[in-house]
């Protein structure tokens, strides 16, 4: 009796295991592709976020100066 | 309202276990089809993946209508997203079936076969749909009108479907007859866990990509907001959901 049937299946990997290595290699690659253009518009995103809240941190340090300097010329 | 993407990491832990399921029933459980034999383990990856194309179809036409009915543009997005997605799996609806022709039939591709011709004219009708939206940049006009186009191409599909059950071919198997001829038990266990396995997929996917346009459309909010310079990525032609 075959103990380990997951390691050694008996799978005809002749003519026809060329076709459906195929046939589950391509939905394979397509997923990755698929999964691959999400992960490039994540770090797209990341990168906008990180310009944003650059952005932000310089518009508040900006206004804090600019407030500083207005108590300091009505003192 | 509930944000999309709520619920996500969940599913696509459910999919990666139902994707493994599935596939460990196709090799190591169903048995070997006695005309076919091995190759014909194809068929529970390129069927769920053309069954659930299919009615991802019929669903885009059913959430362009609700966009028609309500006139909120998340719906136009569901409908985007819901045809997007079912291109892609089309695509892989293509490749594995000629994949299956050429092992099973000696020929990538047979024209006089009318399931294959009918779901390439399908796929093709749905590839019109990217050029048809984008042609139109009033984006209030570009939703209805793919809205439009989406409700008339989502009924076109099961009237495409009947009409392709009653032709009478003669190469392309019908597994699913109501006379002798259908499933055995072990297969068809199978081959529901396959469908049900990428209709999962389906799910996580539109579920993912509507989370993606939710965050960009939210990023655009907060650049308004703050009145910040745009950075580069050129305009946006898909649907903004925010």
């Amino acid at each position: 009796m075959d103990l380990l049937p997951i390691a050694s299946p008996a799978l005809p990997l002749d003519e026809a295991g060329k076709y459906v290595a195929g046939a589950y290699l391509v939905f394979l690659v397509l997923l990755l592709v698929y999964v691959s253009i999400m992960a490039a518009k994540l770090q797209r995103m990341e990168r906008e976020l990180r310009e944003l809240a650059g952005f932000a941190e310089n518009r508040a340090n900006g206004e804090a100066v600019a407030s500083t300097e207005r108590e300091e010329v009505s003192a | 309202m509930t944000p999309f993407g709520s619920g996500l990491r969940a599913l696509s832990i459910a999919t990666v276990a139902a994707v493994a399921i599935a596939f460990s029933l196709v090799f190591f459980y169903a048995p070997l089809d006695a005309d076919q034999g091995f190759i014909q383990k194809i068929f529970y990856l390129h069927v769920p993946l053309a069954i659930t194309a299919l009615v991802g179809f019929v669903i885009g036409g059913v959430f362009a209508i609700l966009h028609l009915r309500s006139g909120d543009r998340r719906w136009d997005a569901y409908s985007y997203v819901s045809i997007h997605m079912s291109v892609i799996f089309g695509v892989a609806v293509l490749i594995t079936g000629a994949i299956w022709a050429k092992a099973s039939w000696g020929h990538w591709w047979v024209w006089d076969e009318p399931t294959l011709v009918s779901f390439l004219i399908v796929f093709l009708m749905y590839a019109t749909y990217y050029p048809f939206r984008y042609a139109i940049e009033d984006r209030d006009r570009q939703a209805r009108y793919a809205s439009v186009f989406a409700i008339v191409a989502g009924a076109f599909v099961p009237l495409n479907f009947m009409a392709v059950r009653l032709a009478q071919s003669l190469v392309h198997p019908r597994v699913f007859a109501t006379t002798n001829g259908g499933l055995p038990g072990s297969m068809m266990l199978t081959f529901l866990a396959c469908l049900a396995a990428v209709a999962l997929l389906w799910v996580t996917l539109v579920k993912l990509e509507l989370t993606a346009k939710s965050a960009s459309g939210q990023l655009k909010r907060l650049r308004r907001a703050l009145d910040a310079p745009a950075s580069g990525g050129g305009p946006r032609i898909a649907p903004e959901v925010s």
